[in-house]
């Protein structure tokens, strides 16, 4: 069973069915697995065919999580919650960059 | 191919590995390949709290891409050698790098 994290930032777990040169890969019984905080929560994926230059780094899962589970709609709402807040930050931070000269245009969605 | 051979001499070494997206990851370097895909052992991140789906995961693969620095020790690197054998390739690159 493995812990796939990919470049949008999402983390998937399922067993590796198969790869290749590129890092390719496809998982069954894939769960995507949102963290807020100390909870975490699951979402039923099924089978995934992930392409190679998305993937940041397989990690083999071992141990039980610190981390309280809830359901699917709680950690969904936290999140949210927690995205806005980083949003509002976000753009904060840029309009007093933008008042200082400087130029602002990053978006943090591809985290390479 | 240079760089590929420098880090098969540090397999065995801790590493720390910092990615593109800010993660930096601590273990022993068990594995590369000609992409520079980076194996690790026994890892922990360098800031457990920030990211706890890594608390999990004793082993990791890292694809090269994602790679921003990968840290040393100072002592595990001969930098007289690997400067000349730096040197050496790019007079005579001896492949055409890995793509």
């Amino acid at each position: 069973k493995l812990l796939v994290v990919l470049r949008d930032g999402r983390k998937l777990i399922g067993v590796l069915r198969s790869f290749d040169q590129f890092a390719n890969l496809v998982l069954q019984d894939t769960i995507e697995r949102i963290y807020v905080g100390d909870a975490y929560g699951d979402i039923p994926r099924g089978i995934f065919i992930i392409r190679g230059e998305n993937v940041v780094l397989l990690g083999e899962i071992e141990d039980e999580l610190p981390l309280r589970q809830v359901p699917v709609e709680e950690i969904l709402l936290a999140q949210r919650e927690e995205m806005e807040a980083r949003q509002r930050r976000e753009k904060l931070k840029n309009k007093l960059l933008h008042d200082q000269g400087f130029s602002v245009d990053f978006t943090e969605t591809d985290l390479y | 191919m240079l760089f590929y051979s420098f880090f098969k001499t540090l397999i065995g070494q801790q590493v720390t590995v910092e990615l593109k997206n800010d993660l930096a990851i601590t273990g022993i370097l068990t594995s590369v390949d000609q992409f520079l895909n980076i194996k690790l052992d026994e890892i922990r991140a360098v800031d457990d709290a920030k990211y706890p789906h890594m608390m999990a995961v004793k082993n990791c693969f890292i694809r090269g891409s994602v790679v921003r620095y990968v840290q040393l020790p100072a002592s595990a690197v001969d930098t007289a050698l690997l400067q000349d054998a730096a040197r050496r390739e790019a007079q005579q690159p001896t492949t055409g790098g890995a793509h």
